[in-house]
């Protein structure tokens, strides 16, 4: 009868009923005790949840040898071996916090970051094309933030001293060359990308990471963004222009493609406010672009983007040299702009991100001195006059690839490492009065190999260590740059933050082709930070030191083109910034307060001495405060811009001494600076609404205060006229429609 | 005899076996009566996620434990007042939920969870996130009305988020009125699958139209 003890074995296991008791304690590995923390016999019901003593206690039937498992999230779960056969048992249990991305402290030292997901940035997506004085410009929100300046003559970043070439921007971690529409004298241009194409844009200004190079001061690091979230199609109409496109996802939501088409003519808006430079040609600007992204096996994506885009402008402006006569500049433009990315995770948590960007440029500029009938005068004495009729094309192709290998360990932890090659040839053909040709060609090749590495040994002190060494093939020199940052948490909402650089960066295209030995320009930072980050407060306080070495000193060469003639160049800056943002204090409203204090000089190009530079100003501050007023479905947005007066002065090469002397100096006035926009959205919140519309009204320098920007001089140097803007006030009005419903995403289709 | 033996095993095996799911049904329901009471604070709404998970994790195979222990963690989230911890709860629930998802396919009432979880998600900043969430809550509802049109939840659910939007964005009382009347009418008609099938809803559907009646 050998079935008995199997079957007794069945009917023992149905009625037993002995019941064990399980108690005990739950800590962190602080002797704190932890609240919600699931304890359970694997494999049972049984089980019980810790309370805000940490205690906890069940009771179980099973017997024998046991495994008791202790989860909570944010701790590493532990399973422990017990063995019942008395009738209790106490059990007290350490946990340890795991490293989450939740909860480990960010590095932002020198950083601010634009994002909408990321933990740690100060602005989100949005900001950036709400924020009136920025007029949907990528950079120009950016100078709302401490760090930059308030520079109107000119485009790009000037930061923490640095002058705007020494500002790089990168999109999918390749640098792009001329972000910046094509410059004409004494107008500042916008960036050519539209803010809607980027997810996530870091705003570095110094001791930034070491995956990026070239540049002194800062970079801003920007993000395309990832499958779009429908099929959707857009209208805009403005008084500058008119623009359409299509974002179309598959229907499987792996890939999706776009177009769209931008064309600007600015004709009526310049008929409607007077400007003052006489245009022989307002500007025209068509803007096409097409992409193309995609899901790839084993959870990549792959990313293109085209660009192609074309502008020509031509004005006049009052000679300086002269009282009666003209300055007639035109300019058109032809650009492209490619990048393909790939970003692929591959075993073992190690991640491959690759990228190519290739893109050309190609300036036309005419310049003639005109009489008062426009007609060209080549007035041969004094020569100079004579050398203000010229022609000028420039070419400019680049090609950048980029590999950067990542491991990821411990959730935050990384390593990464990779390498860029990026080859330059720019040509330029320049063609004087009297019809002599100079033809010039630079051709550049950079290598760079970096490492990088971000360790977290706790969740609240992250550390960032980086190595970056490059090669010029132009000035046949190696560079080898160290970068260090770390934050350490102090309380639940504030951290301490330090960074710590050395930056590289080459000449630029038209200090060159020179003559002299150049090295590559350095500058050292250093950068103390505390911010308090609350979700709905942020305060951030930055102290700053930099130091400039090797910077370019110029010349004049024979055909009267300036040229780098050494790096002997020299300078430093300091400085402190605040920066508060509050959504909480007043109900519904966002305001943030930014203030920078730079103290800086530097010895560069023609300067005579170690001065303060003319694109730097002692105080910056600006106001920006956004309030959403729902019963009128509109968004207000104030902004305010201040900067104390910056210097200029006239440089002049003295024959007698054979050194570059001050002829002149001054200081600007205060510039003060009020934006207004409102952004009304009437089909917000309509069911079954086919479209989306957001009408802006955008009106810069509201008040019509007087900004000088600086001074140009004429060519003895005894007459000054102020730069400002081209305009006393703008104004901006436009409609953006966007169709991504259901219905309209079926008429897409079918007539696709 | 060792067919007898085999035969007896086996039908101590099957006896085993139901009282292992006699076992089952009585854990979730005496869990599923407390949820009621557990509403009121937090901490006892996180201890019965607790028990479900446990449950399911010794089941399974069973997708309802698993569909209660997100449904109290999402609703745990709801009631966290430190917006910094939200997400983190949220996604919780989401790992539940998408286990009850594998175990059973095309079911509406995972889809109610997966649009409250995404509603969790917008809460932390709605101005920021309506755009990402708000669709995501949405299009859970559509399709949890698809999956199964008796299911009065969806219904409820799209009310209580209507109520809560203002007039301008198009919610407020009028529009909640029309889903929470036909949330009632289809709980009326509603029989659940079983005794431990999801019934919730219906006071509070009550309670939201009593108050949208003032």
């Amino acid at each position: 009868m050998k079935f008995w003890p199997v079957l007794s074995f069945f009917l023992l296991s149905q009625t037993a009923v002995a019941q064990f008791k399980i108690s005990g304690k739950v800590t962190d590995n602080k002797n704190k005790p932890l609240l919600g923390v699931s304890i359970s016999l694997k494999n049972s019901y049984d089980g019980a949840t810790s309370d805000s003593a940490g205690n906890f206690s069940f009771l179980s039937g099973e017997a024998g040898p046991q495994v008791v498992v202790f989860s909570s999230s944010g701790y590493k779960t532990i399973e422990l071996n017990i063995l019942l056969k008395n009738s209790s048992i106490s059990v007290n249990i350490s946990m340890k916090e795991l490293i989450t991305e939740l909860k480990a402290v960010v590095i932002t030292a020198g950083s601010f970051e634009a994002s909408d997901k990321k933990k740690g940035a100060v602005l989100t997506d949005i900001d950036i094309v709400t924020t009136p004085s920025a007029n949907a410009d990528v950079t120009e929100a950016f100078k709302s933030l401490p760090g930059a300046q308030q520079v109107g003559e000119s485009e790009g970043l000037f930061v923490r001293g640095g002058a705007a070439t020494e500002s790089k921007i990168f999109i999918d971690g390749t640098q792009v060359n001329n972000f910046f529409y094509s410059s004409t004298p004494g107008i500042a241009q916008r960036g050519r990308f539209n803010p809607f194409l980027f997810k996530g844009t870091v705003f570095s200004t110094g001791g930034y990471s070491a995956l990026y190079g070239q540049a002194l001061s800062a970079a801003l690091i920007l993000e395309s963004k990832d499958l779009p979230e429908k099929t959707e199609a857009d209208l805009s109409l403005s008084i500058i222009g008119a623009g359409g496109g299509i974002q179309h996802l598959s229907k499987n939501k792996k890939s999706s493609w776009g177009f769209s088409a931008n064309y600007a003519n600015l004709a009526l808006a310049f008929a409607v406010i007077k400007q003052n430079q006489d245009y022989f040609k307002v500007p025209i600007v068509w803007d096409t672009d097409v992409n193309f992204r995609c899901k790839v096996k084993g959870g990549g994506m792959l990313k293109l983007y085209s660009y192609l885009s074309s502008t020509k402008v031509g004005y006049r402006t009052s000679d300086i040299d002269s009282t009666i006569m003209n300055n007639a500049f035109s300019l058109s433009n032809l650009n492209q702009y490619h990048n393909l990315s790939w970003k692929q995770p591959l075993a073992n948590k190690w991640r491959l991100n690759a990228g190519i960007s290739l893109s050309s440029n190609k300036d036309e500029i005419g310049n003639e001195l005109q009489d008062p009938s426009n007609k060209q005068q080549i007035i041969s004495n004094p020569i100079f006059f004579a050398f203000k009729n010229y022609h000028l094309i420039t070419k400019g192709q680049y090609l950048q690839n980029r590999i950067v290998i990542e491991k990821k360990w411990r959730a935050m932890s990384a390593l990464r490492f990779g390498t860029e090659i990026s080859h330059s040839v720019e040509k330029s053909n320049y063609t004087l009065f009297d019809g002599s040709v100079y033809k010039e060609t630079v051709k550049e090749t950079i290598t760079a190999e970096f490492i990088e590495s971000d360790i977290y040994l706790t969740n609240r002190l992250a550390t960032k260590l980086g190595l970056r060494t490059e090669y010029s093939a132009l000035l046949k020199r190696w560079n080898i740059a160290p970068r260090i940052s770390f934050a350490q948490q102090l309380g639940k909402f504030s951290s301490v933050g330090f960074a710590y650089g050395i930056f590289y960066q080459n000449p630029e295209r038209k200090l060159l082709p020179s003559t002299a030995s150049l090295d590559f320009s350095k500058s050292t930072h250093y950068i103390l930070q505390y911010q308090l980050l609350t979700g709905v407060q942020t305060l951030r306080a930055e102290l700053f030191y930099k130091k400039y070495n090797a910077l370019y000193k110029t010349t004049v060469n024979t055909n009267g083109q300036t040229i780098a003639a050494g790096t002997n160049g020299n300078g430093y800056a300091k400085g402190f910034e605040l920066f508060w943002r509050d959504k909480k204090t007043i109900k519904s409203v966002d305001y943030w307060i930014s203030y920078s204090y730079l103290d800086t000089k530097r010895n560069f190009l023609n300067y005579p001495a170690l001065i303060q530079p003319s694109f730097a100003a002692k105080h910056t501050a600006a106001f920006v405060v956004k309030k959403f007023i729902l019963p009128w479905k509109t968004q207000f947005n104030l902004s305010y811009n201040f900067a104390s007066g910056r210097p200029y002065y006239h440089i002049a090469f003295n024959t007698v001494t054979n050194q570059n002397e001050f002829t002149d100096q001054g200081k600007t006035i205060n510039f003060n600076s009020c934006s207004f926009s409102a952004n009304y959205l009437p089909t917000i919140g309509k069911k079954n609404s086919r479209n989306f519309a957001v009408w802006v009204l955008g009106i810069n320098n509201v008040l019509g205060q007087t900004q000088i920007y600086t001074y140009n001089y004429s060519y003895d140097g005894k007459r000054k006229d102020p730069v400002g803007p081209t305009s006393r006030r703008f104004v901006f009005i436009g409609c953006f429609l966007s169709f991504g419903t259901d219905r309209t995403q079926d008429a897409i289709n079918n007539n696709l | 005899m060792k067919q007898i033996i085999f035969f007896f095993a086996l039908g101590a095996f099957t006896l085993q076996a139901s009282a292992q799911s006699e076992k089952y049904t009585a854990a979730m329901k005496k869990n599923i009566a407390e949820m009621d009471a557990a509403f009121a604070n937090p901490n006892n709404l996180l201890s019965l996620a607790n028990n479900f998970e446990r449950i399911a994790t010794a089941e399974k195979n069973q997708w309802l434990p698993y569909y209660y222990a997100a449904f109290c963690q999402v609703n745990v989230g709801f009631m966290e007042k430190d917006h910094s911890k939200t997400d983190a709860i949220a996604d919780k629930a989401s790992e539940l939920i998408n286990i009850a998802d594998s175990l059973a396919n095309n079911n509406s009432e995972i889809s109610c969870i997966k649009s409250m979880i995404a509603s969790c998600h917008m809460m932390v900043n709605p101005m920021q996130r309506w755009q990402q969430y708000g669709e995501e809550s949405s299009s859970n509802l559509d399709k949890a009305v698809e999956q199964d049109p008796t299911n009065p939840r969806p219904y409820f659910l799209k009310g209580q988020a209507l109520k809560f939007t203002p007039e301008q964005f198009g919610g407020g009382c009028k529009t909640a009125t029309v889903e929470l009347k036909t949330a009632l009418e289809k709980f009326a008609s509603f029989s659940p699958a079983s005794e431990i099938y999801p019934i919730w809803g219906k006071p509070i559907v009550e309670q939201l139209l009593k108050e949208c009646a003032n």
